[in-house]
């Protein structure tokens, strides 16, 4: 069947239109461009019909003239449908749904952090409600305290039922509900204390009024139409959430979900959300900084001098090493390659990490397999999870693998005619049916809920399990060794159900560090491709360009230390990467020893600049533009809402003039992004797609630039009438098409350079359907970001050798295997005052019986000590974690780098 | 005159046992059913009868039957259960059947419960109605010790359980998807229709909800037929009804008689007319969500389709009589107090509307109401008016508000003009 055949006609107000009949009538005039106005409908949440906003007056024949009021969100869209959306009394009845709000909205919209981009205040517009005939006193309730990044104020609460039905239903909160009933309805917590759910921040764009705000933003706020915007992507995972970054006087405010069809849709996760602070952080260098000869002290230093030491340092006689890093862009890295040569230029991460990322790359560039996106991962209908805590490590994968358990259930309810957009009859009808997922993990893992087995286990057997189902699915693959017939059981229940899937999907990465269980998803990914499946493969990465350095050329940090050990280093130029994070002290520090001169570009303060001779401030992610890659493979680009000023430069920048001053000849030369981007596409054939996808500098609509503030910006020429009258001159951006100032073409825009969202009559979020070809559906020509890879590819596929693990246990010790966490394994954003509070202390996860051996309760304090590093960590009891088994916190602030999984001893403190 | 539901039961509602049940025949036609008839003949006969639902919709009992599927699927789970929440203002009648003759529904219920081939039943009871969950479960323990209930029952192979399941109260739990909900566990929230129960109902498996008194009556069709069903009534709808009066009238009470009685019948044979010094004013026919009734319509037959030609409803057929020494004003606000109350807060109309007309009206009978509070009411009532809300609560609660709006309007104005209530 074709799509013109499943299309149907359908009348709205008079004129024809071809409608998808697997759609709702109200997500059907969205799309059409028709406001309907309502509140409780949410693409991503579908239909309840709660709130009764969006009525309309159904026909039921061309000669019913009288019609009655339907709900939109709940009219399925069937042939022949007659409705009127502008129909006297339908209007009439949205502007009483309105008034009846009102009877109890405080109308604080002058002090209230939502207004300016309020659901409700475009609604109460919509319907031309404007005069209140209520005249009794307003219900009043309790705020709560919900911790560092959410601010309540229920008194504003409209009862739309969006805030639960995202928090508890979609993103599998337990800890918001709503309590009472009649007008007295309550969103909130049991008692205080902070939301728990790592997408809680989401509730600020879902919430459409100012019940629950961005305590961030509250802390140095600023009206929405004050705030300049950029398109950026979050820098603290390897998923590559699409944001939108807001600046104002120099800093950053806050960050927003910037919707992605293929990518994060409308959410992101509260690390993405909330960790932002960093850059306004005191920690920032935002000067050069030099070591004095004398006394060792750094001490700022101007241009000038600057750039006579650099070309000393510099200098074509010296030999330079270069060290790159995961949360560098691209072209920061590609310029560090430029400057130092291929051969001498070094990723910046453990050789573990290298290997494995490096198997990882070559493996989706080679084997044509599918990687996908998180739109189809929530298409997935059977899903392995081997050794990633996905929740800790990619919140959104997480998250997307809560929609995937529907698809099943989903199909069920087809059959009996419930529509995909009417979403309580469908959990209704699902109960506890699930899409098949399989959970390998070797500690408690937050996705247990929703799978069908959650397999507690070792690194060794989870690797194991992966081995047998290879070898179940094709008889060519090599089986593990192992014996244990729960694990052979549940490999084979498995290799059944990803055999039978449509849309089987593998997630794993590398966060327990071990290659095993990298070969092993490995082996059963070809296993499925050889028999024909078209399998989806998800691998996580540490870091948010982890996948983009690792494409290309260099070497792993251990090779640069045993570089250092038989010559010495005239300079080593370190890009944006605190290498005390990256391997064992007494390696950073040999190499430092033996490095004449130390060049440091870093954005914030860590023992890594701390040993600088040469310290140069760069620009953050909300300061620069800058190309990263994803998990997926997908190139996405980053701009900034901020201008640098004083000596703060992108690190490409930076790494440009070092060129200049190192080879007078100035054969490289860039003066733009524009420039570099094309040095990158034409040194490095992979990127080549970038320069014809992305748009450049030169691009204009209606010959306009496309600006950063809305065009509700207030008070430019205010802003600084404290100090002087006359207007300041507004900062040119010569690397990309946007403008600082609300001059330009604001209208739709490419979806990669959407800044914010506003179109006439809706100065809310929802002002994105303008934005989308379909509400939940794919941003107008096409969702942002490059793919580098091709699944069309034929591969060869030879399986790797299981081979047996020995991971001797001596007495008194234990395999320690690391345990991330969302809040405070990632460097930049645990900086962050909000993300701080949400850290725990450093702690080490055991078994009841363990603990009992070495006689320690929970919340107790151990000293561990692996290889030469010693820690006082605080003891969680975990259940289910095999006996000899420790997880132990890794990357949070204050840890050292400990090479795990490894062996190690407790001690009681 | 025959009384099919009532003849049995004892003055005071006294224990009326699994003896004295047997004596009077009971469990014979379960025995006939099961041994002779199959399910879809047991639904036939009842689609035959005309059985209207007697919770207040008056929706065809057989019909709502036969929408459970019972084809491929009809060896997977289905419910059957008993709206036994009676929390309906006024409305007494379910508790009478429930206490003075439990086995009479037990029986109905097995009936019930084989046409439909469901294996778990769940008596849903208001909580308030605790010697009727004490009767309740002493006949279930009776019933299952006889094998009328648990596996195998009389060696038909058809096997049930049956619960009772006592409600936390609230009244929104008579509706009968919040009343799913809430036997879930969750909040009692009325779900959204279409699916209907019989397609995802208790657990999103294919469920009836019938009350009390509908299927107190299947045993009964069973033995009688449906055309003996149908001769019970006046006016051809089918059967006897339980009837009540309550308010200002000599003999308040229940009664069980032809559908179709008159409402002046009911008045003045039956209630014994209104105490002395009291005139009759108006009367909500079948609970407090129905439209008031005045004297021109004392005539009008009480059965479904003939009150609501008169512009009410018959709904549970228990009327709360309003006399001349009663405020309509209070009375309403009574009324739309207890709405607002008991609204669940799912959707605006209900939860936002309900409160205004409260605030307003108990303003007017404090005697600060303002003129424009009429216009105010009358809005809200339309504004909540069907399909404009996500249930029927909010409509039923306009009922009586836009009727008393009509029929007492000069009360209305003057509290307001007078500003103080004139029954004060």
């Amino acid at each position: 069947m074709s799509l013109e055949v499943s299309m149907v006609k359908i009348t709205i107000d008079g004129k024809l239109y071809e409608a998808k009949p697997e759609k709702n009538l109200l997500e059907t005039c969205l799309s059409f461009g028709i406001d309907i106005p309502h509140f409780c409908f949410h693409p991503a949440l579908g239909s309840v019909g709660a709130c009764r906003l969006c009525a309309v007056k159904k026909f039921r024949d061309k000669d019913d003239t009288k019609g009655r009021i339907v709900m939109s969100c709940m009219e399925p869209v069937t042939k022949g449908l007659i409705v009127s959306v502008n129909d006297p009394e339908a209007k009439a009845f949205r502007a009483s749904v309105i008034e009846s709000l009102m009877t109890n909205h405080p109308h604080d919209c002058p002090v209230c952090d939502e207004g300016g981009e309020c659901h409700l205040q475009d609604m109460t517009v919509m319907t031309g409600h404007n005069y209140r005939r209520y005249d009794f006193p307003k219900r009043t309730y309790n705020n709560q305290e919900l911790g560092p990044f959410i601010n309540h104020e229920m008194n504003r609460c409209i009862q739309c039922y969006r805030c639960v039905r995202f928090y508890r239903d979609y993103a599998g909160g337990t800890d918001l509900n709503v309590f009472a009933s009649r007008n007295q309805v309550y969103f909130g917590r049991h008692e205080d204390g902070p939301l728990e759910n790592e997408f809680s921040g989401n509730l600020i764009e879902v919430c459409p009024t100012g019940v629950f705000t961005d305590k961030t933003l509250k802390k140095h706020f600023t009206r929405k139409w004050d705030l300049s915007n950029a398109p950026s992507v979050c820098v603290h995972c390897s998923v590559g959430c699409n944001t939108i970054i807001s600046e104002r006087y120099g800093s950053l405010r806050r960050i927003m979900s910037r919707y992605n069809g293929a990518v994060n849709g409308y959410f992101i996760c509260d690390r993405g959300r909330f960790g932002y602070e960093f850059i306004n952080d005191e920690k920032r260098i935002k000067t050069a900084l030099i070591r004095s000869e004398k006394d060792g002290i750094a001490e700022p230093v101007d241009n000038e001098r600057l750039f006579a030491i650099l070309d000393q340092s510099l200098s074509k006689n010296n030999n330079i090493i270069g060290i790159g890093s995961p949360r560098a862009s691209l072209e920061s890295n590609f310029a560090l390659i430029s400057l130092v040569g291929r051969e001498n230029f070094y990723h910046g991460i453990s050789k573990k990490e290298f290997l494995l990322t490096k198997t990882i790359s070559e493996f989706f560039q080679n084997k044509g397999v599918r990687t996908p996106s998180l739109k189809q991962i929530e298409k997935a209908d059977a899903i392995l999870v081997l050794g990633e805590d996905l929740t800790n490590t990619a919140p959104m994968i997480a998250l997307a693998l809560r929609q995937a358990v529907r698809n099943v259930p989903d199909e069920e309810a087809k059959k009996k005619g419930i529509p995909v957009w009417n979403d309580a009859p469908l959990r209704l009808l699902a109960q506890d049916a699930r899409s098949p997922v399989f959970i390998a993990t070797p500690f408690i893992d937050s996705l247990d809920v929703i799978a069908e087995n959650a397999f507690r286990a070792a690194p060794q057997d989870i690797a194991n399990l992966g081995y047998s189902i290879a070898q179940k699915l094709d008889d060519r693959a090599p089986d593990s060794d192992s014996k244990k017939k729960d694990l052979q059981d549940l490999a084979g229940k498995i290799a059944l159900s990803l055999r039978n899937a449509k849309n089987p999907l593998i997630i794993s990465g590398i966060s327990c560090g071990d290659e095993a269980i990298l070969h092993a998803v490995l082996n059963i990914t070809m296993a499925l491709l050889s028999n024909g499946s078209t399998v989806m493969l998800s691998m996580v990465l540490p870091e948010c360009n982890s996948m983009g350095l690792s494409l290309l050329p260099g070497k792993s940090f251990e090779d640069a230390v045993l570089i250092a050990e038989n010559k010495e280093i005239d300079t080593l130029v370190v890009l944006e990467n605190d290498l005390f994070r990256r391997a064992d002290e007494d390696s950073v520090n040999e190499l430092f020893k033996k490095s004449r001169q130390i060049i440091v570009l870093d954005q914030l303060s860590n023992r890594t600049t701390q040993n600088a001779d040469i310290l140069l401030p760069v620009a953050t992610f909300s300061e620069s533009e800058g190309t990263i890659v994803n998990n997926e493979g997908r190139a996405q680009r980053y701009y900034k809402a901020i201008d640098n000023k004083n000596q703060i430069k992108e690190s490409w920048q930076w790494i440009g003039e070092f060129i200049k001053v190192r080879d007078t000849n100035h054969k490289v030369l860039w003066n733009r992004f524009d420039d570099i981007a094309d040095s990158l596409a034409n040194d490095l054939p992979l990127f080549s797609k970038l320069r014809k996808y992305m748009p450049g500098e030169d691009f204009r609509m209606l010959n306009a630039k496309i600006p950063r503030q809305t065009i509700r910006y207030s008070g430019r020429t205010a802003m600084n009438a404290n100090f002087a009258v006359s207007e300041t001159k507004v900062s040119q951006d010569n690397d990309s098409p946007l403008a600082f100032s609300m001059e330009g073409q604001p209208e739709n825009p490419p979806s990669s350079l959407v800044p914010f969202y506003w179109m006439p009559g809706w100065n809310s979020v929802q002002a994105m359907y303008n934005y989308l070809d379909e509400p939940g559906g794919s941003m107008k020509g096409g969702d942002p970001g490059v793919r580098l890879f091709e699944s069309s590819i034929e591969g060869n596929h030879i399986y790797f050798k299981h081979k047996a693990q020995i991971t001797v246990v001596q007495k008194d010790e234990w395999l320690i295997v690391p345990v991330y966490q969302i809040f405070g394994s990632d460097e930049l954003s645990s900086v962050s005052p909000s993300i701080l509070q949400r850290i725990h202390e450093p702690f080490v996860l055991m078994n009841q019986k363990d603990a009992d051996i070495i006689t320690v309760k929970d919340g107790d304090y151990v000293q561990v000590e692996i290889l030469k590093i010693k820690l006082k960590v605080k003891v969680k009891i975990g259940k289910s974690i095999v006996q000899g088994l420790a997880g132990l916190s890794v990357y949070l602030p204050g840890m050292p780098f400990i090479d795990i999984p490894g062996r190690g001893k407790f001690h009681k403190l | 005159m025959e009384k099919p539901l009532t003849k049995n039961i004892r003055p005071d509602s006294a224990d009326y046992n699994l003896e004295d049940y047997s004596r009077d025949s009971g469990y014979s036609n379960l025995r006939k059913v099961l041994k002779n008839m199959s399910p879809a003949e047991v639904t036939n006969l009842v689609k035959a009868s005309n059985l209207l639902g007697r919770g207040g919709a008056g929706f065809p009992t057989g019909v709502k039957w036969s929408l459970i599927p019972m084809d491929g699927d009809s060896s997977k789970q289905k419910y059957l259960i008993c709206n036994a929440d009676e929390m309906e203002p006024g409305t007494f009648k379910d508790r009478y059947l429930l206490e003075g003759n439990p086995h009479q529904l037990i029986e109905g219920m097995i009936i019930s419960a084989y046409a439909i081939q469901a294996s778990k039943a769940y008596i849903f009871l208001r909580w308030a109605y605790k010697k009727a969950e004490a009767g309740l479960r002493k006949a279930i323990d009776e019933a299952y010790k006889a094998g009328y209930l648990g596996k195998n029952i009389l060696g038909s192979g058809f096997n049930l359980d049956l619960y009772v399941h006592s409600s936390a109260g609230r009244y929104i739990c008579g509706e009968e998807t919040a009343l799913l909900n809430s036997l879930e566990g969750k909040r009692a929230v009325p779900r959204t229709k279409p699916p209907y129960p019989a397609i995802s109902g208790l657990f999103g498996k294919p469920t009836v909800v019938n009350n009390v008194e509908t299927l107190s009556w299947i045993s009964h069709i069973v033995e009688n037929g449906a055309d003996w069903f149908k001769g019970l009534s006046l006016t051809g709808t089918g059967g006897t009804k339980l009837y009540g009066a309550s308010g200002r009238v000599k003999k308040p009470g229940i009664w069980e008689l032809p559908l179709g009685t008159t409402m002046r019948e009911l008045l003045e044979d039956h209630a014994g007319g209104m105490i002395a010094g009291h005139r009759f004013r108006g009367a909500l026919p079948g609970g407090v969500s129905t439209d008031f009734l005045i004297e021109e319509h004392l005539d009008v037959k009480m059965d479904f389709s003939t009150v609501a030609a008169a512009g009410s409803r018959l709904g549970t057929g228990t009327m709360i009589i309003l006399d001349d020494k009663t405020c309509p004003v209070a009375f309403i606000h009574n009324v739309e107090r207890f709405f607002a109350l008991e609204s669940c807060g799912w959707c605006t109309p209900c939860r936002e509307g309900l409160p205004w007309v409260e605030k307003m009206l108990a303003s007017i009978e404090e005697g600060s109401g303002k003129m424009e509070y009429i216009d105010l009411l009358n809005f809200n009532a339309e504004y909540m008016g069907p399909g404009n809300t996500f249930c029927a609560h909010a409509p039923g609660a306009a009922e009586p508000l836009q009727s008393g709006l009509k029929y007492f309007h000069d009360d209305f104005i003057k509290h307001i003009t007078d500003k103080k209530c004139p029954w004060r």
